[in-house]
């Protein structure tokens, strides 16, 4: 009943929906980066938006399942195998036991989910399962996942004669190939002046490779500031565009720091936290500034669409395991 | 009546309420009784986060949001009332908390040069740190770091101007006005006068954090034989 890494990843951690409730404390939420493909994998298997999930960086592990699990890998494409064959993202998997898990290579995207319909057998703290590595805590043992660790899920049984099989149901990804990402304006916006202001929605801005689950440095057009005082520490956001100095900015991402003493110029809105998690060093984005009517209203369209998603999940999936009991 | 305020968004899912741009006591204590009040109303929330002179309120758009107005105004409608009541002239919130320092040399890698650039002893230095009562303005950076404030005036210091890459677990450090204690071994720019045997983040405490935003703190000096024998307790 267990899940065992044979060889680990760059990165391989434990997320979740994030730690709330304990910011004051300067406990930071972290979680999953790309929140939308780790909801999307639990929605396909009918789980909990929110259910704790692997997300893997490349190069990506290998992972041995010694029983039976129902599990869905979504976000970045490293092309995965089971046992060598290539299966699907967005697509729940039947897999039996003793089936590698493998990746061949990086074709799109920065981070991959795997969820597991099989209840995981971890802890949390602080309600919640979000691996924190400056503390040490949550996820495996606070750590990045090691070559031989086991993370122990609950048994599942169905009938199948192959080593894995694909679930009839499948998540259609859309197709984005823009670089535009969507702000909002930030408590010291003004603190631009209008030729920052305008550059920083003219210019185009590269992801360098200082770019982590902190945050994400980006290069460009250097922002002419107006006001140079400095700013008393204050809260700050996932998604948070902070301007350095320098006149370069950072957009926070999950690990970010609870507070910060940089001007926050503007913020990257949530549904468009997923896309920028998704981009490796390099890529190119433009910043547009949208309204927050906007912002909120594709908050919620994308948040019913899982959770109606999730609700269809959960009766195929049932109806699947009784076919194959 | 609260000193005058704006309100601005952080992002979809959260707004900064803003006294200005200063680190004054009185704001700070307005800040923690908002604090203190609106954790203690049924008011749907995720996280409310006080800092110097701001307190940021984040929440889930899916809760506030109705059809005829977004969630960041239904917030805005919501907290506004707090803003306009008259602040009850309460007690000062918070524990006050003792905290032993050992400001032995090995510990205190900034002391002899921040007492050079004041043209103090590293013994004044100690008698001036150790002389106030701090309060703890907020709680930031890592799990548990607390900027508590103000230190006396001829003890202030700018950061360094290049952060080491690991400060150890329990220094005590100063930056402007500041003093802080480092949680976590962490890279930082805090100059560092001393260190603190006591463990600021327990993750098996029920209280995870040793300080609470507007606690009240003093430190007293301890031997370096103390500081083992406290270490030896603690671990």
């Amino acid at each position: 009943m267990r899940l065992k890494i044979i060889k680990a990843g760059l990165l391989d951690t434990v997320q979740d929906g994030g730690r709330y409730g304990f910011q004051h404390l300067g406990i930071n939420p972290g979680g999953a980066m790309d929140r939308f493909a780790a909801r999307l994998a639990n929605a396909l298997l009918g789980k909990e938006l929110e259910a704790p999930v692997i997300e893997m960086h490349y190069p990506a592990p290998q992972i041995l399942f010694q029983k039976h699990a129902i599990i869905c890998l979504t976000g970045a494409d490293f092309r995965p195998l089971l046992n060598g064959e290539s299966v699907s993202l967005n697509q729940p998997v039947a897999v039996k036991g003793n089936a590698l898990l493998s990746f061949e290579g990086r074709r799109r995207g920065a981070r991959c989910y795997l969820s597991v319909l099989n209840e995981w057998q971890l802890q949390p703290w602080l309600n919640s399962f979000s691996t924190n590595l400056k503390a040490a805590v949550g996820g495996c043992d606070g750590r990045r996942l090691q070559k031989g660790d086991e993370l122990v899920f609950a048994p599942l049984s169905f009938l199948m004669e192959k080593d894995f099989c694909l679930l009839p149901w499948k998540y259609h990804e859309p197709v984005d190939d823009t670089n535009e990402i969507c702000f909002l304006v930030g408590p010291e916006w003004g603190w631009l002046t209008t030729k920052g202001q305008t550059d920083l929605q003219n210019e185009l801005f590269s992801i360098t490779p200082a770019s982590d689950r902190m945050g994400y440095r980006l290069q460009g057009e250097a922002l002419e500031q107006e006001r140079k005082e400095q700013l008393v520490s204050s809260a700050v956001n996932f998604g948070t565009v902070q301007l350095l100095p320098t006149g370069q900015l950072v957009v926070l991402m999950a690990d970010h720091q609870t507070t910060g003493g940089y001007p926050r110029v503007a913020n990257v809105i949530s549904v468009h936290l997923p896309k920028l998690a998704q981009m490796n060093a390099g890529a190119e984005i433009k910043l547009v500034m949208t309204t927050m009517e906007e912002a909120e209203e594709k908050a919620l369209v994308q948040k019913d669409y899982l959770l109606r998603l999730q609700n269809t999940c959960k009766l195929k999936i049932e109806n699947w395991l009784q076919q194959h009991a | 009546m609260h000193p005058a305020f704006t309100i601005t968004p952080l992002g979809d899912g959260a707004l900064v309420i803003s006294f200005g741009n200063v680190m004054e006591e009185e704001i700070n204590e307005n800040v923690l009784q908002l604090f203190h009040c609106l954790q203690n109303t049924p008011l749907p929330f995720t996280d409310i986060v006080p800092a110097y002179s701001s307190l940021t309120f984040f929440y889930d758009v899916h809760s506030w949001r109705t059809k005829e107005a977004t969630a960041f105004e239904k917030v805005k409608e919501a907290l506004l009332p707090f803003l306009q009541q008259t602040v009850q002239e309460k007690e000062k919130s918070g524990q006050t908390i003792a905290i032993p320092v050992c400001y032995a040399r090995v510990f205190a890698p900034d002391l002899e040069e921040l007492a050079a650039q004041k043209a103090l002893s590293a013994e004044e230095v100690i008698g001036l740190h150790t002389a106030k009562t701090y309060r703890v303005y907020m709680i930031g950076f890592l799990p548990g770091f607390p900027y508590m404030g103000k230190v006396d005036s001829r003890l202030a210091t700018p950061r360094k101007s290049s952060p080491r890459t690991a400060i150890p677990a329990g220094s005590v450090g100063i930056a402007g006005e500041q003093t802080g204690i480092y949680p976590f071994t962490s890279p930082g720019g805090w100059n560092i006068i001393g260190r603190t045997p006591l463990r600021l983040f327990d993750k098996d405490r029920s209280e995870p954090t040793l300080l609470q935003p507007g606690d009240s703190v003093t430190f007293y000096p301890i031997s370096e034989d103390a500081f083992e024998n406290y270490q030896s307790r603690i671990a």
